[in-house]
């Protein structure tokens, strides 16, 4: 196969500044991790940028190296994909604050020790400073796209908001502009899950061979099941026992639903650090576009130019439609070209990530741009 | 230039070039392609269907998936040089505010729509007593999307009331004009170009 994607493609840029952050301080000795598919065109104005989602990475493409599972959109980027590699030249970089290979919480300060708690709380923007880090040091002036699901859709926004130079169309998928207050109590009921495990140690925990990996677990069942639709839950697992044919009148997993919550709590602290999740859900809560602007969100993409995309799914409850739609409403107030579609899955929120063939269709489509 | 549905071809030649437009019930965005490529309009569209808003958006056209009786609120008064809304002012819940809407985005507006007193339609409820199943009117009575029926005398009474100006109308059956004397009972589709004067 020619260049297979098994290989680990993780490329490294060490910042030669450090990086200004919204909190205040900067951050010193960044490293963002990244992948890149396709060629740079000789104009290098065929750059897309694809930023991932909460507990993503930048292996979009090529098998992730804990996990030995596929990149995570190899259903849309690829050679005559949607988010075509033989017409693009693709990035994915990993957020600052994230696990995954840059800069985070369980990287080493200059005094090398791990930050911990030390690290500097981060923005959506500072994740976003990151990539613009990494797109100077690339020497793309402008992208074509910048695409992004859930989080990674926060990231294009306030990319094309706050670096409106830097790209010339955003993909926006089952995102917001901002996070509600239901969003921040999902996360904080996680944050509180991982806090409150003895083994989290105020965040320093990397010395102690484990860290709070109960709490963990929890933190990512109860987001899991924001990710999912109510209808999905039910045909996937209804009321049904786990490998038995009655309840067991006690605490074990007696029903599949609880079976698989748990399956997925316990993977999760296999490939995440407990204090990135921290920091990452923290960015997400702190994320108002408007709020950077103004208060007005139509006044974020005053500087645009770029013409705009979002998608949103209809049994997404994490990101309701209506979230998306305030999105377009402001940029139709900013008289920016700006396209919007509610698809139709079964999934909840992460149909962005599934086999939603609609979806293909609009992101190829909005890509192509008429060619 | 593809070939225009009769009334789309009437709102083409009649659109200045150039123009700021917004499509309301663009389809799959013949019209705005029209406009676009042949007038270099920069044409934005609504559309509540999400497949026809996927071809749109393959042709590299920006429409918001929407439903001109909730989602024109948001648009910006004086936003376009026209509004346009084909064949599907019948389809709205409330036509009349509908129309206000486009008058208030656009400084003006096409609005077309198909005659319910041509002559077959009449014919058709005289003899029959029946809904007229018509090569305009194709869909039965209980899954038509066209809730509220409207003749051209209906619509010419409504624009009067409301004290909008009529800048021009062209009164179609199949791809012929007809007068606008007989409007009311030879037209099958009716184009308003209207303002607010």
């Amino acid at each position: 196969m020619p260049n297979s994607p098994l290989l680990d493609a993780t490329q490294v840029l060490n910042l030669a500044q450090p990086l200004p952050l919204d909190g205040g301080q900067s951050l010193p000795d960044g490293r963002i991790a990244y992948e890149t598919h396709g060629r740079l065109n000789a104009a290098r104005d065929n750059a897309i940028l694809i930023c991932h989602a909460l507990t993503g990475d930048h292996h979009v493409v090529s098998h992730h190296p804990k996990t030995g599972k596929p990149g995570w959109w190899v259903r849309m980027v690829g050679p005559g994909k949607p988010i075509d590699t033989d017409r693009f030249f693709v990035i994915c970089a990993n957020v600052i604050g994230s696990c995954m290979g840059s800069t985070g919480p369980a990287s080493l300060a200059a005094d090398g020790q791990p930050w911990g708690m030390r690290f500097p709380v981060i923005t959506v923007r500072d994740m976003v400073r990151g990539h613009v880090a990494l797109l100077d040091a690339l020497r793309i002036e402008s992208l074509y796209a910048v695409v992004g699901g859930s989080m990674g859709g926060m990231q294009a926004l306030s990319l094309a908001s706050n670096f409106a130079d830097r790209t010339r169309a955003a993909l926006v998928i089952a995102s917001t502009a901002r996070h509600s207050a239901q969003n921040i109590a999902f996360h904080e009921v996680g944050r509180q899950a991982i806090m409150a495990d003895p083994e989290w140690r105020e965040g320093d925990y990397y010395a102690h061979g484990k860290g709070p990996e109960k709490g963990l677990s929890v933190a990512r069942m109860a987001a899991h099941i924001t990710y999912l639709s109510e209808a999905g839950l039910t045909e996937k697992f209804g009321r049904r026992l786990q490998d038995r044919e009655e309840k067991t009148f006690g605490f074990d997993a007696d029903f599949q639903i609880e079976s698989y919550l748990r399956y997925q709590g316990l993977a999760f602290t296999d490939r995440f650090d407990a204090n990135s999740y921290l920091y990452i859900t923290r960015a997400m809560d702190y994320f108002d576009l408007a709020e950077e602007h103004g208060g007005l969100l139509a006044n974020a993409f005053a500087g645009s130019k770029a013409r705009y995309c979002l998608v949103s799914f209809d049994t997404d409850w994490l990101y309701p439609t209506a979230d998306s739609r305030n999105v377009v409403h402001a940029l139709n107030a900013a008289g920016l070209p700006v396209s919007f579609v509610e698809l139709s899955a079964p999934y909840g929120h992460d149909s962005f990530l599934l086999d939603v063939p609609a979806l293909d269709r609009v992101v190829e489509g909005f890509l192509g741009d008429g060619r | 230039m593809s070939l225009l549905r009769p009334d789309l071809a009437v709102i083409a030649a009649n659109v200045a070039p150039g123009s700021r437009v917004l499509d309301i019930g663009c389809g799959d965005g013949t019209l705005m392609q029209a406009l676009r490529d042949d007038k270099r309009c920069d044409a934005r569209g609504m559309e509540l269907d999400p497949a026809d808003v996927g071809l749109c958006v393959a042709k590299g056209l920006s429409v918001i998936q929407g439903d001109a009786d909730r989602d024109l609120a948001f648009y910006p008064d004086r936003s376009v040089d026209y509004a346009i809304l084909s064949q599907t002012l019948q389809t709205t819940m409330r036509p009349d505010l509908v129309l206000e809407q486009l008058l208030r985005i656009g400084r003006r507006a096409f609005v077309s729509f198909p005659n319910f007193a041509h002559w077959r339609v009449r014919l058709s409820l005289l003899w029959r007593g029946r809904m007229p199943v018509t090569r305009l009117l194709p869909i039965a009575w209980y899954e038509t999307p066209n809730i509220h029926h409207l003749t051209v005398n209906d619509f010419r009474e409504l624009v009067i009331r409301r004290g909008i100006a009529v800048e021009g109308a062209w009164f179609l059956s199949g791809d012929q004009q007809c007068s606008s004397a007989a409007a009311n009972f030879r037209a099958e589709h009716a184009v308003f170009l209207l303002s607010r004067g």
